[in-house]
């Protein structure tokens, strides 16, 4: 009898976590760092991104991971990221380095809703408190105004900054309440370059539409990667991804980048809505 | 004579048998016994961290919320409460994790009381340090929630060990005992929601 209880309770708990499982979504087969499961970014956009944080990750071994999906399921955002970090393993065994940034679009009935989950391994770099300093400065003033892309855009280079040790958190804040809540203007200027190039290498793919999106593509990928390894070497790190050589409009070719492995979260980020 | 040695081998092989698989048995305890404990320091580590943040919080509250004495004193007297209970790793058994659970679930309450009490306060609200501190918390009480949960399922990784035969007749003879578990209150599954 004190038996049965106590298996009606490893039962209970069983069935419990099998059922939150379900409502999380599985690892994809095809392992990218850029899930936009909630289609709120284009094509290009979304490989761009892929791009920047995949190179991110050759260079420091961070893994930084987008995820949208379109709706949370009743969990808050918090636990949905933490659960999604947890159950792919996002970041490096050991190191515990992976950051996932979770988001929902907002609809007609519901707030759109985002969060910054933080791996252990990156909680000191990237304290509770500053995450919630990035959502409320980069990412919700873009979101208000339907930037979804350069939301989530602009958090991820100050992600990537403070994970790499570029600037710390205190001089993150700093330069924050200097600048005023404009926004950081320093993440500015790389963005617009990227924008003015994107636009380039977009209407020239216009002129050789016979040429198809793979051929098109190709200057803007070239000058992303240099732009995204900043003051490193630009040739040996864009290597790493030339070697595929013509590969780059296949979209499939990004999923190569080993896959998430064994990190783990403790619950560590913060988020907001708008 | 020759049936007294077969009884012999018998008993010698079952003797081995045994043997194997007590120390097999024991091997496997320490490295789950540890497990639990680790994973408790890091349940003790998360409400530790809470604790901590309760001096800068109230601090700050004090400056702009010049009425609500009662509320954080509700607070600060919860924290002593909570900070007093101790388990070591080797008592957590049923009544001392009811007393742990108990105390921090006050605390719990008592800073819910008061982050409802500050919405009377748009200043403090806007205020950058208290702004730091509510993401503090609230991610406080994300890792609390997660390392809970962590904690339960080491725990019963171990129970279920320790119940299975022949393991129970071995954690019978060595005096290992079954681990508590973090029991749900009512909406615990999910952290508080500290919101504004």
């Amino acid at each position: 009898m004190r038996y049965f209880k106590q298996i009606l309770l490893i039962l209970a708990l069983a069935i419990s976590s099998l059922s939150q499982a379900q409502e999380i979504p599985e690892k994809p087969k095809n392992q990218t760092l850029v899930n936009d499961f909630a289609n709120v970014l284009t094509k290009s956009e979304s490989n761009a991104l892929e791009q920047k944080l995949l190179q991110f990750y050759a260079n420091t071994g961070n893994q930084i991971t987008l995820v949208t999906v379109k709706s949370l399921n009743g969990y808050d955002a918090a636990s949905f990221a933490y659960e999604i970090g947890e159950k792919w393993q996002v970041g490096k065994k050991g190191f515990d380095n992976g950051i996932v940034i979770l988001f929902k679009p907002k609809t007609h009935d519901s707030r759109g809703q985002v969060f910054i989950a933080t791996g252990y391994g990156l909680e000191g770099a990237i304290p509770d408190a500053t995450a919630n300093e990035i959502v409320d400065n980069e990412m919700i003033p873009y979101f208000k105004q339907g930037q979804i892309y350069e939301g989530i855009n602009q958090a991820s280079n100050v992600l990537m900054g403070l994970a790499k040790g570029e600037f710390n958190h205190k001089q993150y804040a700093k330069q924050h309440s200097r600048s005023g809540k404009g926004g950081s203007f320093g993440f500015l200027i790389p963005l617009f370059i990227i924008l003015i190039f994107s636009f380039i290498g977009r209407s020239r793919s216009r002129g050789h539409h016979t040429m198809g999106t793979s051929g098109s593509s190709l200057p803007f990928w070239m000058l992303l990667g240099m732009m995204g390894s900043g003051s490193r070497s630009h040739g040996s790190s864009f290597s790493d991804f030339s070697s595929g050589s013509g590969g780059f409009g296949g979209g499939s070719s990004f999923g190569d980048f080993g896959g998430f492995g064994g990190g783990s979260f403790g619950g560590g980020g913060a988020g907001g809505s708008w | 004579m020759k049936k007294s040695v077969i009884i012999l081998i018998v008993v010698a092989l079952i003797a081995i048998w045994g043997i194997s698989k007590s120390v097999g048995f024991k091997n496997n305890m320490v490295t789950m016994d540890e497990n639990v404990n680790s994973q408790w320091a890091q349940v003790e580590n998360v409400y530790q961290r809470r604790s901590d943040l309760i001096p800068n919080l109230v601090n700050t509250v004090k400056g702009y919320a010049t009425h609500e004495k009662e509320t954080l004193t509700g607070v600060i007297e919860a924290r002593a409460k909570a900070t007093s209970v101790n388990i070591t790793p080797g008592n957590l058994n049923a009544a001392g994790m009811k007393q742990f659970q108990a105390a921090q679930d006050g605390l719990s309450s008592a800073l819910s009381r008061l982050m409802v009490s500050v919405e009377r306060y748009p200043e403090l609200k806007a205020n950058q340090n208290f702004m730091n501190l509510q993401a503090q918390l609230e991610g406080t009480e994300n890792r609390i929630a997660v390392e809970r949960k962590k904690f339960n399922e080491t725990s019963r990784q171990y129970n279920i060990y320790i119940q299975k035969f022949p393991n129970s007749f071995f954690a019978g003879l060595y005096g290992y005992q079954k681990k508590a578990y973090f029991e749900s209150t009512k909406g615990s599954e999910k952290a508080p929601e500290v919101k504004f």
